[in-house]
């Protein structure tokens, strides 16, 4: 018998139990009531000062499971629970209280940040809201948060559109910072940025995560950067989390056909990559969360499938420490169908 | 070599703007044989997309003219050629596959109708013929129930659907020269394999040759034969794609592949900070005497600064425009 995976270790800054968010899709009056399950009972937890990633195709759930975390849509059941606070259960102004304690940063920073408002009114707006301080107090901290993100000072009188694409991103990244989070929500941050911007912006976060102490969700399509900047990370699958594990072992050697098809899938300039016979290719696009089908949401693509994956639905279990599955072909010595055809 | 399909020579393209004339291609050069694949790559700005529509004869004049140097397909001039020329050849024997899918398709039109259209134009096939056309190219591409699909209006495909259209859509004539400008930008790895799949499946059906215009070294590393590296509107490296990825000579593109992180097979446990390209492309109406990428180079000598590096030799077929490559040379 396998363990579920372990969760409330001490160090866990933020713990999400069970989490769902469904939409309810009501095109017409009297048409069958329709849900769409984008996040559908996701588990996990992060420790303080690393960085988690979130990673599946489109549609798998990602994005909404942050949102759900930031509380920017309603959760339909499960926890949240920030450094032992029930987030979830927050409303009102000590929703408003606790919001300093988490921030996002958005993908596009051409449309997250207000063309009207000056760099520095952007950076200071959360502590004005949150009346962080008095408001001398905030010119200078605007200024040191500036420095510390690698713009001048200086540059807090113009606007967003006398900034290049990559110190939007920064001022961004200040936005966040404004409030002295502890977890940072990064949902794609650096993919409408030109590869040479990206660095820079990665190698910032990673120093600020060094210097504060920040806990980074990580969003990303890019399985290289996820890769490099995440210490542990989750593939999602139509709202579910199919695969979680620690870099070194999900990525050397993944558990899942989903993750094992994913990680087939990106183009690389890896040698090891092209010799070894990986091309599994998963036809069709991703299917749709609305009325996924009961079994293994994963069936219709999975080259393994067998009856048991139509009937029933695989649960989370750990494998190694630090290295969860769902998938029933998967035995519990860590062996899955894939590792034949390496 | 055979002969070359595609031969770009010396082209330069010049902007007028309100910062004076920019020089957006500067004696661009390079050839493309049947069933080759080449790769340009670097940051927006670089010149990559106005190379594109340089050679599909788009450029918009003015504010663009071009200023000098070819375009041969075949050998036949298509700088000299005119409109009604061009117009036989755009979207016949040269198709171009954009980044948006969504944008570049029109919506009020069914998938078919515009397939069809590119037929019937070209090749003076009747609509009804068109159509039939368009469900066996549209099978072709690997869309399932063509014959329902193209009846369909774009907004009800996918991403992934909708690029594989517009994928038919450039091959329906079997064009002999196919330039792929980030054609998967917008779209799920999963899927983007499975366009490059079909990109390279295609190509050996028709032998076509192709120009990929992209960011990703992973998609190079795994689709093209050659490379350029552009910066600033110039060639300033050009190998085979082995030698580039393998051995880059100048410090851009040798920068462009240290700074992101690579997918790799066996991540390291160590994860030293990404190589960082400091500050931005330099406006290109202000590029002065020296190396273009002078301000950015860790390598920069005084040298750099006042005369401008030509395309030199690394190894035969190799060529990098970089000051150090001079210096490297054995006395």
């Amino acid at each position: 018998m396998s363990a579920a995976p372990e969760t409330g270790s001490k160090q866990d800054f933020l713990r999400v139990e069970d989490l769902k968010v469904h939409f309810r899709l009501n095109r017409r009056l009297f048409a069958e009531q329709r849900l769409v399950h984008a996040v559908d009972g996701v588990s996990f937890s992060i420790r303080r000062g690393t960085t988690f990633g979130l990673v599946g195709e489109s549609g798998s759930g990602k994005s909404t499971t942050a949102f759900a975390i930031m509380r920017l849509v309603k959760l339909t059941g499960g926890r949240i629970d920030l450094d032992g606070i029930d987030l979830g259960g927050l409303e009102g102004k000590a929703l408003r209280e606790m919001r300093r304690r988490f921030q996002i940063i958005f993908q596009d920073p051409y449309s997250s940040l207000n063309p009207r408002m000056r760099a520095g009114a952007i950076v200071r707006e959360p502590m004005d809201l949150m009346a962080i301080g008095n408001p001398e107090e905030r010119d200078g901290k605007v200024a040191e948060i500036f420095r510390r993100v690698g713009l001048r000072p200086e540059q807090q009188a113009l606007f967003p559109h006398q900034f290049s694409g990559g110190q939007r991103q920064r001022i961004g990244v200040a936005r966040a910072l404004s409030t002295e989070p502890d977890l940072i929500v990064c949902d794609e941050p650096v993919s409408a940025l030109d590869v040479a911007i990206q660095a820079q912006i990665l190698n910032l976060l990673r120093n600020l995560q060094r210097e504060l102490g920040l806990t980074y969700l990580f969003i990303s399509h890019d399985l290289g950067v996820v890769q490099y900047v995440c210490d542990e990370v989750a593939v999602m699958y139509l709202g579910r989390i199919v695969e979680q594990g620690d870099r070194i072992s999900l990525f050397g050697k993944p558990l899942h056909p989903y993750t094992w098809a994913l990680l087939s899938a990106v183009p690389s300039t890896d040698p090891a990559l092209h010799s070894k016979g990986r091309r599994i290719r998963l036809v069709g696009d991703p299917p749709s969360p609305i009325d996924p089908p009961a079994g293994c949401r994963f069936v219709a693509r999975c080259p393994f499938a067998v009856e048991r994956c139509h009937a029933e639905s695989p649960r989370l279990r750990t494998i190694h420490p630090g290295h969860s599955v769902a998938c029933h072909l998967v035995d519990d010595d860590g062996n899955a169908p894939h590792h034949r055809l390496d | 070599m055979s002969e070359p399909v595609l031969e770009v020579d010396n082209l330069s393209v010049t902007f007028r703007t309100r910062n004076g004339l920019a020089q957006v291609l500067d004696h661009v050069s390079f050839s493309l044989g049947q069933g080759e694949t080449l790769g340009i790559v670097g940051e927006s700005g670089c010149g990559k997309s106005m190379t594109a529509l340089s050679i599909m004869g788009l450029v918009p004049t003015p504010p663009g003219r071009i200023a000098g140097g070819a375009v041969r397909l075949r050998g036949e001039d298509l700088l000299s050629a005119g409109e009604r020329r061009m117009r036989s050849i755009r979207g016949n024997e040269i198709s171009m596959i954009f980044q948006e899918p969504m944008t570049s398709l029109n919506p009020v039109f069914t998938v078919g109708e515009q397939i069809a259209e590119t037929v019937r134009l070209h090749e003076g096939l009747s609509q009804r013929d068109a159509l039939a056309r368009a469900v066996e190219t549209l099978k072709a591409v690997g869309i399932p129930a063509p014959e329902k699909r193209v009846s369909e209006y774009p907004h009800q495909l996918s991403g992934g659907m909708r690029q594989r259209v517009m994928i038919a859509m450039a091959l329906a004539c079997n064009p002999s020269v196919l330039i792929a400008d980030e054609p998967t930008t917008a779209l799920d790895v999963t899927v983007q394999a499975q366009i490059f799949d079909l990109l390279r499946e295609l190509q050996d059906r028709t032998n076509a040759a192709i120009v990929l215009i992209t960011h990703d070294m992973g998609a190079i590393a795994e689709t093209a034969d050659k490379v350029v590296v552009m910066y600033a509107g110039r060639i300033i490296e050009s190998g085979t794609v082995g030698e580039i990825l393998a051995d880059p000579r100048h410090p851009y593109t040798q920068g462009l592949i240290a700074c992101v992180p690579h997918f790799l097979a066996n991540p390291p446990v160590e994860r030293p900070p990404l190589v960082e390209i400091p500050g931005l492309v330099p406006p290109l109406s202000d590029l002065g005497t020296g190396c273009a990428f002078a301000p950015r180079c860790r390598h920069v000598m005084p040298r750099c600064r006042g005369e401008r590096p030509p395309l030199m030799a690394a190894e035969p077929g190799h060529e990098a425009a970089c000051w150090l490559l001079d210096e490297a040379v054995p006395a």
